[in-house]
């Protein structure tokens, strides 16, 4: 059987080294080194079409990444709110939730994809724009927000909001830990106040940041200053978003189901506060069972931030697409395709595996 | 002691109490337990029925009152002097034919009308518990046989028909039927494979499922549509739609294979070790004891692989094979009809969604059924 599977291997070797000899094809990953003269109209980091390929895949990560970390981050807070909207005691909130759950779950992604596309090209020009709020513009240009520019103290100041939620993290477990020896219980909200208000902000003063907001103009035909999502990151966001959000509300839903009504009844009759008892009680119960498949539905997002080489914006695939179109390196481009894919749902993988582990009930 | 034979042998049960009088009337009471509960509740009643109130005036005044139903001799001018104001739904009557049909022949439609639906009767054949029975293969592959028949034609007088001219919506439920009857003993065989002994083709397996499990569909439908020609030697040329077929049923027995694996592991050791104890040989305990329950399961979850396989079939649109959204999109390209392409996603969503909705209705019976057993 193996020497089976090794011989249709070599066969089909043997067949891709002829073809590519006839096809005047060299193998390897020296094409990635050569200028790609592909233009990318949608990039965070500088690159220019004299830029050689591998700048141009890198690109292609950093705009897939770019798509899929907001993506999650944003339909889990959607997805959320939707799946606790299912269970409202309010009939019709829960009756529009359930709505939005089965239209959205039974359309392909795709077709939301270039109906949500072809809504942004249909919207009014750049100087028609639609103003929603004073300096956010909503026209077939894409989202224009009003932005901060960041400089250097900007950004320290950001790093010590972050190490104060670090720390204020591992506070709150020392907290906790000393309330189950003695049962007191201690307020975090002065190291809180401290370590996430008060740090940063005295790092702010010291460096002189500025946080003036800069609103966005229209000038002639476009918008100058302000942060703008082109109408192809835009619409590839609100598809995935809301897909993927749909499962996501039906994922925390039976989450939550599976909690015991025992479980938070009980915890109302010893007193307990209501705030409380949902994070102490019943989250984390609910926690267990939603975090597997809450994995998968993240892994199912990022894989499908490929199809942004439908309406055009330039992800990792699309990129490697135009190189495949532009060289011929066919095996490479695809090899390169799948080797970012992997790399991505492995590390998302390992992470929620490790957040799993960490919420497990731990069984004696 | 004698007290006791004095009482009744089977004292009557008291009945239920009736339920509380509700205050006011039916619909009041009602009204007052499920939108007006306590006032966050009623605030957030009134302010969905004005979102959604002011939502529907726009949806009807544009979709309905406003929308053209129908014009004359394909001319889209009435259509465009109410761009933006009402929708124009007479781009579906102008333009159902190529959606549904794609490029076929045009006096040669009612076959892949036909082939559709034997699909439809297909699989409402297969949803009836009382038809799961051996001779639903046989059928599975009568009706596939015919399709193929029908489809490409070339004998008792149906013109010959090559695959490059079919679309539309029978090529989508060929991706996805096709892809499933193959993938589905696929994914068995794998599933099987992942817990065989023989570590080479245990790891085989698990290779082939982490790697298609890994990457995105639109990956291996590249590989299928560039990177295949170059494994095949010389003249031989396989057909670009057969090519996505064979991406697909990879795709499809890779997930399927992990949701069998799941029905495998909920079916008891006893099974097995009893299967053993009979002297059946490894095929026959599969067969005969082990699928029948383990595939018995896992079939709310298998329904619900079937919708996202369905669905997915639509990716078929980036490497350029005329399936049900691609001939949409194309529908649009006429000038003429340029701006309506939301009301051509309307229907054929329409369409998607009547598919999908059945079978996720579908599957939620069956696990309501299972819920009562």
């Amino acid at each position: 059987m193996v020497a089976i599977a090794v011989a249709i291997v070599a066969w089909l070797w043997s067949n891709a080294v002829h073809n590519l000899s006839v096809r005047r094809i060299s193998t390897g990953f020296a094409f990635l080194g050569r200028e790609a003269g592909m233009p990318i109209a949608d990039s965070w980091i500088d690159y220019s079409p004299k830029n050689t390929y591998l700048r141009a895949f890198i690109v292609g990560i950093v705009n897939t990444l770019r798509v899929a970390v907001i993506g999650i981050v944003l339909a889990t807070v959607i997805g959320t709110l939707v799946g606790i909207a299912r269970l409202s005691s309010n009939w019709l909130l829960a009756r529009l939730a359930a709505v939005y759950v089965e239209v959205l779950r039974d359309l392909p992604l795709l077709l939301q994809l270039l109906f949500w596309y072809v809504l942004m090209q249909g919207l009014p020009a750049a100087r028609q724009a639609w103003k929603p709020v004073e300096g956010v513009f909503l026209s077939n240009r894409g989202l224009i927000l009003p932005s901060v520019p960041l400089d250097a103290a900007n950004w320290w100041t950001i790093l010590a909001l972050v190490a104060g939620l670090v720390v204020l993290h591992l506070v709150r477990r020392r907290l906790i830990a000393q309330q189950m020896l003695d049962g007191k219980a201690r307020p975090a909200w002065p190291y809180a106040l401290g370590l996430v208000i008060a740090l940063p902000a005295l790092v702010s003063w010291l460096l002189g940041a500025s946080w003036s907001i800069t609103l966005p103009e229209l000038r002639g035909f476009n918008f100058v200053g302000g942060l703008t999502l082109a109408p192809e990151y835009f619409a590839l966001l609100i598809a995935l978003v809301t897909y993927t959000s749909a499962f996501i509300a039906e994922i925390v839903r039976s989450g939550i189901q599976a909690v015991p009504r025992g479980q938070s009844d009980a915890a109302k009759a010893l007193g307990l506060k209501r705030s409380f008892v949902l994070q102490q009680i019943v989250l984390p119960q609910a926690l267990r069972v939603i975090i597997p498949p809450m994995t998968s539905q993240y892994l199912n997002l990022t894989k499908n931030s490929s199809l942004a080489v439908a309406v055009g914006y330039q992800d990792i695939v699309s990129i490697a697409n135009t190189t495949l179109n532009q060289t011929g390196q066919a095996i490479e481009s695809i090899a390169l395709i799948m080797m970012v894919f992997l790399t991505i749902s492995l590390g998302i993988s390992l992470f929620m595996n490790w957040y799993n582990a960490r919420i497990a009930l731990v069984e004696r | 002691m004698s007290s006791v034979a004095h009482l009744p042998q089977d004292p009557l049960p008291i009945g239920p109490r009736p339920a509380p009088r509700a205050l006011g009337g039916h619909l009041t009471a009602w009204l007052r337990a499920n939108l007006f509960a306590s006032i966050p509740s009623g605030i957030m009643t009134l302010l969905l029925l004005f979102v959604l109130g002011k939502a529907s005036i726009a949806l009807w005044q544009w979709g309905i009152a406003n929308a053209v139903w129908i014009v004359s001799g394909s001319d889209s001018s009435a259509c465009r002097a109410l761009r933006g104001v009402g929708a124009c739904w007479a781009v579906v009557p102008e333009k159902y034919r190529f959606i549904l049909f794609g490029t076929y022949p045009f006096d040669e439609q009612w076959r892949p009308a036909l082939a559709v639906v034997i699909f439809i009767a297909l699989f409402a054949v297969s949803s009836r518990r009382s038809f799961w029975r051996k001779e639903l293969f046989l059928l599975w592959a009568a009706a596939l046989i015919a399709i193929g028949c029908l489809m490409w034609g070339g004998f008792l007088g149906l013109t010959f028909v090559t695959q490059d001219r079919w679309g539309g919506l029978p090529v989508t439920l060929i991706l996805a039927t096709f892809g499933l009857a193959f993938g589905f003993p696929l994914g068995i065989l794998v599933a099987l494979g992942r817990r065989s002994k023989l570590p080479a083709i245990r790891s085989l397996c698990v290779l082939y499922v982490e790697l298609i499990r890994g990457v995105p569909l639109i990956s291996l439908l590249f590989m299928a549509s560039v990177m295949f020609p170059l494994f095949m030697p010389d003249g031989v040329n396989i057909d670009k739609l057969l090519r996505a077929q064979i991406a697909f049923i990879l795709y499809a027995g890779a997930y399927l294979a992990e949701v069998v694996r799941g029905g495998l592991q909920a079916v008891p050791r006893g099974q097995y070790e009893a299967a053993d104890a009979l002297g059946l040989s490894y095929w026959e305990k599969n067969a005969l004891i082990v699928l029948p329950q383990a595939i018995r399961h896992v079939i709310p979850p298998l329904v619900n692989t079937f919708i996202a396989f369905f669905k997915d079939t639509s990716l078929v649109l980036i490497i350029g094979i005329f399936d049900l959204l691609t001939t949409a999109k194309t529908a649009i390209v006429d000038p003429a009809w340029q701006s309506f392409s939301v009301e051509v996603y309307v229907f054929v969503g329409v369409i998607y969604f009547v598919f999908c909705f059945a079978m996720s209705r579908y599957s939620r019976g069956l696990e309501a059924q299972r819920g009562t057993n």
